[in-house]
């Protein structure tokens, strides 16, 4: 059984209380009232750009909507502004619901597989992690080649004069691509994290089984 | 000893040859003018940004940060985190706001930590540089090395996001900053106080993975500038700036703009104006050059 049937299986008819249970900072979800000032302070929502917008997210989660909400793109359209947090009456923290939605359906494999900033955040928490530090560089070239050779090929070529740019500035180092800035204790930092995933895993599991 | 003296947590973009270099060399300036001491907190590690949520869960986030504050208190005990970064300065804010709210989670990370043989043992209060700049100096202390004002240059202060929400400065409103218009006046700029994308997102993160949509949001941020009649754009937040300047010409190429506007740090201001050269304030740095300031820059200061 996969892990997404297994939850399914164990919420069924229920995926408030499973959002609740397994979303960081889903037990606020109830708390809203619908009155879309979120959905009216998203700077992305302007641009049409979510299906669903978070009071939307809201209602659907609570009308037990679990497959409409888990595989949408919306979440992943959030950039991260805060606006939402500041301004919603109720406080409900709107910005760390939407990556925890967007975390868990990634988690569950319900994503969105070629969702461009789905992509691009897994890329750079491992960018990150890797070394403890981020390499620009690396980062930058891995998403232009998300979706192959060829097009990496091209997205460079469309950025090359932003880089150049930037490389003039002495802003961007190619030699990165060859090592550059990292931390030093990378193994404690990797035995740490390592450590940290498990600890949440065996959370929310005991959750589930609670 | 330096008047003040804080730990300090640089992030990834500072580092030497990356995107934000110019403005670790402009802070390290105008600190050197006003005698605040900043310790690098040996081997520090990425705050892990918000973009890093799809694989970051809540614990090993937190985790991450949490490293920084336990080799902050082994070796810069009892010192505040000072961060230039927008989203350093969130992200570890965030993280202690949340260990200082839950047993489970604090008692986890401490868990997790001693797989790195840390520990932690005191909350580290966590500073922007700005903060540092406004409440433990203040406006008075900043102006008074001021020996070559930006006479007739007119600023758009774009705060934009992560340095004002959720947290923000202290008595700032979120909707309406005033704070960086008032250090643009303190280095005797003309701010513009009724810039309205002041506040505006410019997209973070997603000016990399779909640029389209930041482009637009930065499109806004750049063309209410000129409609302001600003000669220059300046930002406390690294991301802000690279995105408000890089991106310009591929913006002109999608709208048909004209956008050239160079993009500052507040702390390249401060430094031409405390009188320090173009090198001093890192101008060679930018990818839109700020003419107007590098002829600043070159004149003579009477002292």
């Amino acid at each position: 059984m996969s892990a997404n049937t297994a939850v399914a299986e164990k919420y069924r008819n229920n995926f408030l209380k499973e959002i609740e249970e397994q979303v960081e900072m889903g037990d606020w979800v109830k708390m809203c009232m619908q009155c879309g000032v979120c959905s009216g302070s998203c700077p992305t929502n302007f641009q049409s750009a979510w299906e669903h917008p978070p009071q939307e997210l809201f209602m659907m989660i609570r009308a037990g909507k679990r497959e409409e909400v888990l595989s949408s793109s919306s979440m992943w359209n959030c950039t991260s502004c805060y606006n939402c947090i500041v301004r919603c009456p109720r406080k409900l923290p709107i910005t760390h619901i939407m990556h925890g939605i967007a975390e868990y359906a990634h988690r569950l494999g319900m994503a969105p597989k070629m969702q461009p900033t789905r992509f691009f955040s897994g890329l750079f928490w491992k960018n990150a992690t890797h070394t403890g530090r981020v390499n620009e560089l690396k980062l930058s070239m891995g998403l232009y080649f998300k979706d192959g050779f060829v097009q990496g090929v091209k997205n460079g070529m469309a950025m090359q004069s932003v880089a150049l740019g930037l490389v003039k500035a002495k802003r961007l180092n190619v030699m990165e691509l060859f090592g550059g800035h990292k931390c030093k204790d990378q193994k404690g930092i990797h035995a740490m994290l390592k450590k940290a995933y498990e600890i949440e895993r065996s959370r929310k599991t005991a959750k589930m089984a609670g | 000893m330096a008047k003040h003296e804080y730990a300090f947590y640089p992030g990834c973009s500072s580092q030497k040859g990356a995107s934000a270099s110019n403005y670790l060399a402009s802070v390290e300036s105008m600190c050197k003018t006003l005698d605040v001491k900043l310790t690098e907190i040996p081997d520090w590690n990425c705050c892990g940004a918000s973009i890093g949520y799809a694989e970051a869960g809540e614990l090993p986030r937190h985790v991450l940060n949490a490293r920084n504050f336990a080799l902050s208190e082994q070796h810069l005990p009892g010192q505040e985190i000072v961060a230039t970064c927008a989203a350093c300065w969130l992200g570890a804010r965030e993280t202690r706001e949340r260990l200082t709210h839950s047993d489970t989670l604090m008692s986890d990370t401490r868990e997790a930590l001693k797989e790195a043989g840390l520990t932690i043992n005191e909350m580290p209060n966590i500073r922007h540089m700005v903060e540092v700049l406004i409440e433990d100096l203040g406006f008075e202390e900043m102006a008074k090395h001021v020996v070559r004002p930006l006479e007739g240059v007119k600023i758009a202060g774009y705060v934009g996001c992560q340095t004002n929400r959720p947290f923000g400065v202290a008595g700032e409103s979120f909707e309406n900053p005033v704070y960086l218009d008032k250090m643009v006046e303190m280095v005797g700029a003309e701010s513009i106080p009724e810039y309205e994308q002041k506040v505006t997102c410019c997209g973070g993160a997603l000016a990399f993975s779909e640029p389209e949509k930041a482009q637009a949001q930065i499109k806004d941020i750049v063309e209410s500038a000129y409609d302001h009649g600003a000669e220059m754009i300046v930002t406390p937040c690294p991301l802000c700036q690279a995105n408000v300047e890089i991106y310009q010409g591929q913006i002109n190429k999608r709208y048909g703009t004209k956008f050239d506007i160079p993009v500052m740090y507040y702390s390249q201001l401060m430094v031409v104006a405390y009188g320090g050269s173009a090198k001093d304030a890192a101008l060679n740095g930018q990818v839109i050059k700020a003419r107007r300031l590098e002829e600043i820059a070159a004149k003579q200061v009477k002292r």
